[in-house]
């Protein structure tokens, strides 16, 4: 049998249509042009696996395959460990200044990846500071490839790393103790087990962070290749976009197998701590303490010292032969055409981006979750945010590309707006942010909706006076978090800028190639600022939030 | 007219039957429970009747209206969530008036039909405060008066006391139920608690698996359980197998016992027998009386009021028996003590096995 349906219920399955349309014209439809085109030649004629093949005989694109998984594997085997200690410090210790620790970890998020690259040329490039670090060795290729991942990965790793880790039963470490186990036993027994799929994820995360990211690469790569700069050189350079596609295609599979091996652990994940834990409170140990404390001082030491670096040498008047301090390479416009546009151009985006896409998002998740009935709808849409996470911004990027390059596409004109690289930016980052919604909206009660529709109250109403409020900290964190990944991503947005919408991490890219490195570097301190300001902002709302909309959370 | 008939109403998820064939009417007024053991499917059913879950086959009327496809919003019925589902960030006052404002009433009638309600279940003068800042009975009647605001002509409770402590519990069943009587609203409540069901309704539909085992007043209920599920969830009983030897008349234990059997049996077919503990007599069992037992008292344990005696029978399955203090003081029962005992047979029920 079926229930006939209300006006709402038909209201929220038109809605869900719009959903499915809107992540159709903005995911699919463009990941399907992008796989079809890898099949076509250069006048759109099949040519079924042909550009695949003559990728494989192409032995500089196929050492690039080699060297981005060497370089993505020798990156997370750093990061990892690093951010695992750095997250034990932080969550099982009672070692100082933890909270200012934490802020410095995850300081690197606020910068475009790029930066750190920058950072290291300053530091051990032809013109470095301490060039004899690298006894010989060129800081341009794998060196610096490895050292800036490291740096721009840390802070994911380590968010992924503290949430399995500050998830203890504190139980199990009483039960360990009474049956007389040795600390290491315990760490072997109770702890590594305890965050073995948090292991597991972050080691795949920043596999693929660091196997898809760009920017660094691109700055400091020299001549070594890897795929995300051979997507560029192809598309871009020679505009062989079919090579382009099959690039795309190759690098999506590291990405595709992150995803499914995230999946995998997000669903054994369920229900580690069941309702009853008790929660761990972490012991001192003055020994282990301050070693970890002077572990965790030196890689903040590090973090700030490559962000001062940055933040320095663009003041200097010419590196290193003149170090006198200079305001002139914010002149932006003495290195790019663009110049201080381009920062505009990108807050401009990241706040549509914020805004719109946290609306966006937060309906289709509400739709998910809040819509009876209409499962296959809500399976397409949730089937659909999923796929982001597994799409590299580069590939998103050439995939706008030729979807909306295509002649005939009503959306066309959308094509070098601004508006197509925040659409992009929106789908680029969906999963994230939808996850955070529907876990967000999946910790209300669910019988609100049947309360409402009891009492004859539409459940938009219900939306608006009840849900909204109650999740609107989650939607905050949400609007935060996409707006610094627009402020700062560069992947996906370098393929699609046109003359009047070129965006700020762009521009640093072509000051760098320019030879206009100061100016890059102060570009990106612009955009940490940037960044840094709306965290400061987001903490100054959410607090107001708390005391106004959160009142009923006090006792 | 009944107020509310259920015919043949099944809910299958997948191939999990939740609600098998449930058949029972509410009339006008009354207090019905849906009563059985967690899992059984009283949510289920209660959730079909408020349209939140559609039924896999069967009907639904209401005021004679065939409501089995109608959305929850076209029904008229008012809901407490075992959890409450109160809305954490209004207050008392806009919860209780969260359904009156949609109906377009002015604001100044809303403010005196919150208080009316309030004071109605019992809390008065709380309106500006949280539901976190309210206890968990408080929450409870905070939810009432909520679903009661639309003067809904269905009230569906699920399991609205199981999250109470005892006391609260005990008293919140005597006020819902007076309430109830008051407003004269046609009520369906989900319990798993046969005491609370007992106490408040007017009839009790007995699930189990997923099927009503039998509908009927507690009294009957009690007295007269239709099937061994009844005669074991309400109340305690005790079991013993028997076989059938005649019309009126079974075999257990090596006795023969005189009871009331149901027809159709032949001779030999294996029976079971229930007896309550409080109806195994020991005053007054004169030589003729029928079903005399000696029985051994193997232990005694005080249950205030009353106490539970194991009893020994030779023979034949251990018989539990509540014997109250008075009795205990008259004839002088111990532990160790052996007595004599009649089964009134009006109080055995016999059920084929
Ligand atoms: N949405 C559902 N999907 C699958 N099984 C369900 C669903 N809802 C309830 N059930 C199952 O139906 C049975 C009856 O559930 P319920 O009506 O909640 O029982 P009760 O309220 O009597 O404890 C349970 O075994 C439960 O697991
Ligand atoms: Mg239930």
């Amino acid at each position: 049998m079926r229930t006939r349906l209300d006006t709402d219920a038909l209201l929220q399955r038109l809605a869900l249509l719009g959903v499915v349309a809107y992540l159709a014209v903005f995911l699919a439809l463009p990941l399907g042009t992008l796989f079809e085109k890898s099949f076509r030649d250069h006048n759109g004629a099949w040519v079924g696996l042909a550009n695949w093949l003559r990728y494989m005989e192409t032995p500089s694109l196929v050492a690039s395959l080699g060297n981005t998984i060497w370089v993505s594997l020798l990156a997370t085997a750093i990061v990892v460990p690093l951010a695992f200690v750095y997250a034990y410090a932080l969550t099982r210790t009672t070692m100082r200044f933890r909270g200012t620790f934490r802020a410095i970890g995850l300081l690197p998020i606020l910068a475009p990846s790029l930066l750190s690259a920058i950072s290291l040329i300053y530091l051990f490039g032809n013109q470095g500071l301490a060039r004899w670090v690298l006894m010989g060795n060129s800081v341009y290729g794998p060196i610096g490839i490895v050292i800036a991942q490291v740096f721009y990965c840390f802070p994911h790793a380590f968010l992924i790393l503290a949430t399995a880790l500050s998830i203890a039963d504190k139980r199990h470490y009483e039960a360990a103790e009474v049956l007389g186990a040795s600390n290491a036993r315990i760490f072997l027994t109770v702890t590594l087990p305890g965050v073995k799929y948090g292991l597991v994820s972050a080691f795949f995360v920043v596999f693929t962070m660091v196997a898809t990211d760009f920017g660094i690469p691109k700055v400091i790569g020299g001549r070594f290749n890897v795929l995300a700069t051979d997507i560029y050189k192809q598309v871009v350079g020679q505009q062989n976009f079919e090579m382009g596609a099959v690039v795309g295609m190759v690098l999506l599979l590291p990405a595709c197998l992150a995803f499914a091996a995230d999946r995998w652990v997000a669903r054994r994940q369920v229900a580690l701590l069941t309702a009853r834990a008790v929660p761990f409170t972490p012991q001192a140990n003055a020994m282990r303490d301050w070693l970890l404390f002077a572990f965790c001082g030196l890689i903040a030491l590090c973090i700030l010292t490559l962000l001062g670096i940055a933040a320095w040498a663009s003041f200097i008047q010419y590196w290193p032969w003149n170090m006198s301090l200079t305001w002139r390479h914010y002149l932006f416009s003495n290195a790019d055409a663009s110049g201080w546009s381009a920062y505009f151009n990108t807050l401009q985006m990241a706040a549509l981006v914020a805004t719109f896409g946290t609306f966006v998002i937060a309906f289709g998740a509400w739709l998910v979750e809040k819509t009876k009935g209409a499962e296959i709808l809500r399976g397409v849409v949730q089937f659909l945010a999923m796929i982001p996470l597994a799409v590299p911004g580069l590939v998103l990027g050439i995939a706008y590309i030729f979807f909306f390059n295509k002649p005939g596409n009503p959306l066309g004109f959308l094509y070098g707006t601004i508006g197509i690289l925040a659409l992009n930016t929106i789908t680029h980052f969906y999963t994230v942010a939808h996850l955070t919604a529907l876990q967000a909206l999946k910790q209300m009660d669910p019988e609100f909706e049947s309360v409402s529709a009891s009492l004859k109250v539409s459940v938009w109403r219900t939306a608006w006076k009840v849900t909204l409020p109650v999740v609107s900290p989650a939607m905050l964190d949400v609007w935060f978090y996409m707006f610094v990944n627009a402020m700062t991503t560069v992947s996906a947005v370098v393929f699609l800028y046109g003359p009047f919408s070129k965006l700020a991490s762009v521009s640093i890219i072509n000051m760098d190639e320019a030879g206009f490195t100061a100016s890059a570097a102060g570009m990106g301190i612009v955009i940490v600022l940037t960044s840094g300001f709306a965290k400061i902002l987001q903490s100054l709302l959410a607090a107001y939030l708390a005391k106004r909309t959160q009142a009923w959370r006090m006792r | 007219m009944a107020h509310l008939a259920v015919d043949k109403l099944s809910k299958s998820f997948g191939a999990f039957h939740a609600v098998r064939e449930a058949s029972f009417t509410v009339a006008q007024g009354e207090f019905v429970c849906l009563l059985g053991p967690s899992g059984c499917g009283k949510t289920t059913l209660l959730r079909m009747i408020a349209g939140l879950e559609t039924a896999t086959s069967g009907r639904i009327v209401q005021n004679g209206v065939d409501i089995t496809n109608f959305p929850p919003s076209k029904r008229d019925f008012g809901i407490v969530f075992q959890s409450y589902a109160l809305f954490p960030n209004l207050t008392v006052f806009d919860n209780v008036a969260y359904g009156l404002r949609s109906k377009g009433s002015m604001r100044t009638d809303t403010r005196a039909r919150v208080e009316e309600l309030l004071n109605l279940v019992g809390l008065p003068g709380e309106t500006k405060k949280y539901p976190a800042q309210l206890s968990g009975g408080q929450q409870q009647r905070v939810a009432l008066a909520r679903a009661l605001a639309i003067q809904p002509g269905l009230l569906l409770l699920d399991e609205p006391l199981s999250a109470l402590d005892a006391r609260v519990r005990q008293h919140l069943r005597h006020e819902i139920r007076s309430l109830q009587r008051r407003l004269g609203v046609t009520t369906i409540m989900v319990t798993h608690d046969q005491e609370e069901g007992l106490t408040m309704a007017d009839r009790i539909a007995v699930m189990n698996a997923g099927q009503i085992e039998q509908f009927a007043a507690p009294h009957e209920l009690y007295a007269r359980p239709a099937t061994p599920f009844v005669a074991d969830f309400v109340g305690t009983t005790n079991f013993m197998p028997a076989t059938f030897v005649a019309p009126g008349k079974v075999a257990a234990g090596g006795r023969e016992l005189a009871a009331d059997t149901p027809g159709g049996l032949s001779a030999g077919a294996k029976l079971r027998i229930c007896v309550r503990p409080e109806d195994i007599l020991v005053r007054n069992v004169t030589e003729g009386a029928a079903n005399r037992i000696e029985v051994s008292v193997d232990e005694l344990i005080f249950m205030g009021a009353f106490s539970r005696a194991k009893l020994g029978v030779a023979g034949g399955v251990a018989l539990q028996a509540d014997f109250s203090a008075n009795l205990l003081r008259d004839v002088g029962v111990r532990e160790g003590s052996r007595l004599t005992v009649a089964l009134p047979p009006d109080r055995l029920r016999v059920f084929a096995d």
